[in-house]
């Protein structure tokens, strides 16, 4: 499985979203410290380590930016401490 | 000898507003922490970025200091705000600038259209 479709399927099952895109922005960080191939020390292993993820799920409603933050890094925290560098999120209630 | 936690309340104490980001602000190294300073900027907010690929303990602290992930971390009078993605909304709808103002930070309101 590749690291997109798990977290895919973790969010999925997380959240129950409405709609769910999980984007692999990592060939636009080629050469990014920790990039495989960069030659940096400390490189990763992985070639997927940049994501975006925009998610909308009524999980969100009444929530804080911080809170729905803080609840996508809750559940993808074991990608974050290993190979996944970068995560940005767009974490919206239906409606919004 | 001080925790890394208290060298971190440390550096937010005595400034208003502290960005943990990679490189410095003059020279962002990371297009996440280089977004985060071009809207200080263009707000004209006056801020200290703390470089955390200078320090691989404060890099690590940080994330555990705030239970956030990743850099850039936004923090305002010691609390934190958000990371780049936050902050950027918190720019867009207008948010960050209001905040600042209430928070008695000095910053460019942006003129409504």
């Amino acid at each position: 499985m590749s690291v997109k479709e798990r977290i895919q399927g973790k969010l999925s099952a997380a959240l129950a979203p409405l709609t769910l895109e999980v984007i692999d922005d990592s060939h636009k960080h080629a050469g990014h410290i920790g990039h495989p191939g960069s030659g940096h020390p400390g490189a990763l292993s992985s070639t997927e380590t940049h994501f975006t993820v925009k998610v909308v799920s009524a999980a969100f409603t009444g929530k804080t930016r911080l809170a729905r933050h803080r609840a996508v890094n809750e559940i993808l925290a074991e990608d974050l401490r290993g190979g996944v560098h970068a995560l940005a999120i767009e974490a919206r209630a239906p409606g919004e | 000898m001080a925790s890394i936690q208290d060298e971190i309340k440390q550096e937010l104490s005595g400034t208003e507003v502290v960005l943990f980001m990679k490189g410095t602000p003059q020279m962002p190294m990371c297009g996440f922490s280089g977004q985060v300073v071009q809207i200080l900027d263009y707000l004209g907010v006056s801020y200290k970025g703390v470089n955390v690929l200078a320090n691989d303990e404060i890099r690590q602290g940080v994330k555990e200091f705030s239970n956030w992930p990743t850099i850039p971390q936004l923090y305002v009078k010691g609390e934190f705000v958000g990371g780049c993605d936050i902050v950027r909304e918190m720019f867009q709808t207008g948010e960050l600038a209001t905040f600042l103002g209430e928070q008695g930070v000095s910053c460019q309101q942006p003129e409504k259209n």
